[in-house]
């Protein structure tokens, strides 16, 4: 099975964020970055099925010089090859722009199967995976958290809400988009990351893609969120902070 | 301008927030001198339709076709691009529930447009709408504005607008016929299913202490339940916690888990993340314990120690003992 895995690199998830000076976009200038949460879970799942199914996993991001790092990663957990396609201020674009890129990027190679992470952690759009469905004219499903191969095609185990799943049958291809918590992820081993070194990485401009890439729902600003309530934040040492937090439990609050 | 929102069944009634989705319509028409109307999609869906009767708004739609039960996004994708092609509304609105996510923007796709989703307010801003909704898991918001050809699709965030807020007043229902082959429909979905076994039943439960991503190691897990002890708690978790293994999923709380609502709820080390948010905010008092003073938990929390939870946790197990 051909499966390409759509990555994404955002900011790493303890990072202390600040507006840019534009308030376009948060400050980047000191980031740290990572493989998007959902992504690696789908990056696993995609590992674990070309393990059972034999086939090829291939990694695909959009981004800047810097997802280099995302993509050795990818290599090093195992993917065989990499597309990356040069692209810069990926936030610029809505998930419509995004999925068009990627949808060139996969029609190039006629995968049997994309995955792609649910949502991502920076945008959170959450509907790149179904609109890239929608652009190749494939069946997809979201929220999976387990694939197993039925007949031609998939049987994927889908999340619901408040704890209740469906199993759902596609034929392929397909994209499915990948809930975190499918599989427990793995690290790259020292032997994973010296063969990455030597596994081809494509390289694509992201105008020559797609010569024009219209952004229909751009960011105006970002902005600090709202408080709804008013916390009391106690100061102090821990020791202090925890008494006064008893005694509010305990006198204010009554919850104790 | 013409808003339609696009109405969720769940159990035999409608999905809780089908109807914020519906105040948030009527807002969006109120705003832009429009009217607003409801969709309705379903095998036979007339009767329910008639629901949306007692509401102001220009009219429900009920779209039924047998195809359309039980629901794939295959479906509803067509049964929709024909209801817009023939309704032309400016914008259609969803609840941004887990159903939308899987068939909004394959609808929006389908008609060239883009899809803003999770949006928790809007307003006018130089004769155009300007549309808020979370980035970085809630630690920033964003203004986003639709350039283009209507109709514009946006789905709103649950808890965001209130469902008490719709207007009432008398409409009618209209039927509107779809055609749909069966072969449209490509994917196979099975009956929803719950996991029984071990099933702990948080909605019980008058305190909770909760444990998200900032607990570095399973094994200080313990101290969590040690605290937990000291409160006459139960111990829940945030997904991340789950994910791992360290808790069942019956111990998760959020969207994907378990609504919560006790008299005390103790968020340590969770960023309060939207879909975590969902399942415990109408918590009677929230407490926070986290390093990061930015962390949107903080926009719910009652009480608040910004700190290294290995130190806070067990100075309040402490503080408890002796208190
Ligand atoms: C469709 C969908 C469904 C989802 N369903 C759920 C769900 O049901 N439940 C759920 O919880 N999530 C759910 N999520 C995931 C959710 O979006 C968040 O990713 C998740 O809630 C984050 O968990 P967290 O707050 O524990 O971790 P993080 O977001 O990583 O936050 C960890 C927090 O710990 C703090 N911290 C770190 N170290 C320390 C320390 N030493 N002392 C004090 N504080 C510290 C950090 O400042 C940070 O705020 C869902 C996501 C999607 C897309
Ligand atoms: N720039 C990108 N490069 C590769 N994959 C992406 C990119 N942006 C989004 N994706 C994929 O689409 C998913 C959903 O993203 P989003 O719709 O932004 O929430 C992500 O989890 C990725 O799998």
């Amino acid at each position: 099975m051909k499966i390409v895995v759509a990555l994404k690199q955002v900011i790493a998830r303890d990072s202390v964020l600040r507006l840019s000076a534009d308030a376009r976009w948060v400050d980047e200038t000191d980031a740290a970055y990572e493989i998007n949460e959902a992504d690696a879970y789908a990056l696993e799942a995609g590992l674990q099925l070309k393990e059972k199914q034999g086939g090829e996993v291939i990694a695909l991001c959009a981004g800047p010089g810097r997802v280099s790092k995302a993509i050795r990663e990818a290599l090093a957990k195992g993917a065989d090859r990499a597309i990356h396609i040069a692209l810069d201020q990926p936030e610029q674009l809505d998930s419509l722009a995004t999925a068009r890129l990627l949808v060139e990027a996969v029609r190039q190679e006629g995968p049997d199967l994309v995955l792609t992470g649910l949502q991502s952690d920076d945008v959170g759009a959450g509907q790149t995976g179904v609109v890239a469905a929608e652009l190749l004219g494939w069946p997809h499903v979201t929220l999976v958290v387990g694939i197993e191969p039925a007949g031609g095609g998939l049987r994927v185990r889908r999340e619901l809400e408040g704890g209740w799943f469906q199993y759902v049958e596609t034929p392929l291809p397909a994209v499915l988009t990948i809930q975190s918590g499918i599989a427990r992820l793995r690290y790259a081993t020292l032997m994973g990351i010296k063969r990455a070194r030597s596994k081809e990485v494509r390289r694509i401009d992201a105008r020559e893609l797609l010569p024009q890439n219209e952004t229909a729902a751009p960011i105006v600003r970002l902005r600090e969120a709202e408080k709804t309530k008013q916390t009391q934040i106690l100061e102090g040492p821990p020791a202090e902070a925890a008494a006064k937090l008893v005694e509010k439990l305990k006198f204010e609050a009554r919850v104790l | 301008m013409k808003v339609l929102a696009v109405m969720e069944e769940r159990g035999g009634g409608w999905h809780p927030a089908s109807l914020e989705a519906l105040a948030a319509a009527q807002r969006l028409a109120a705003v832009t001198d429009g009217r607003a109307s409801a969709a309705v999609l379903g095998a036979d869906p007339g009767e329910r339709a008639a629901d949306f009767a007692r509401y102001e708004l220009e009219r429900v739609c009920a779209i039924g076709h047998p195809v359309l039960d039980p629901y794939t996004a295959d479906a509803f994708t067509a049964a929709l691009e024909q209801a817009i092609g023939d309704l032309r509304p400016d914008y259609v609105l969803f609840p941004h529930t887990y159903r939308t996510r899987d068939f909004g923007p394959k609808l929006a796709a389908r008609l060239g447009r883009p899809f803003v989703s999770d949006v928790t307010a809007f307003r006018t801003e130089d004769n155009g709408v300007v549309f808020t909704r979370p980035v970085f898991q809630g630690k920033f918001v964003a203004d986003v504005r639709i350039a283009g050809d209507a109709p514009h699709f946006v789905s709103v965030q649950a808890g965001a607008f209130r469902a008490d807020a719709v207007a009432a007043g008398s409409c009618a229902v209209e039927e509107i016929g779809v055609e749909i082959p069966a072969e449209a429909v490509r994917t196979r979905p099975g009956e929803p299913f719950r996991e029984e076994a071990g099933a702990v039943d948080l909605t019980a439960a008058e305190r909770i202490v909760a444990a998200g991503r900032g607990v570095k190691d399973e094994s200080d897990l313990e101290m969590i339940r040690k605290l937990a002890e000291a409160l006459g708690a139960e111990v829940a978790a945030s997904r991340p916690v789950c994910d791992a293994g360290w808790l069942p999923l019956s111990r998760q709380v959020g969207s994907s888990g378990q609504t919560v609502a006790p008299k005390l709820y103790v968020a340590v080390g969770i960023s309060g993340a939207i879909q975590h948010l969902v399942g415990m905010k109408g918590s009677r008092v929230i407490v926070a314990i986290n390093k990061d003073p930015g962390a949107p938990i903080f926009e719910v929390a009652d009480y608040g120690i910004v700190g290294d939870l290995y130190e806070v946790v067990p100075a309040l197990i402490e503080a408890l003992k002796t208190g």
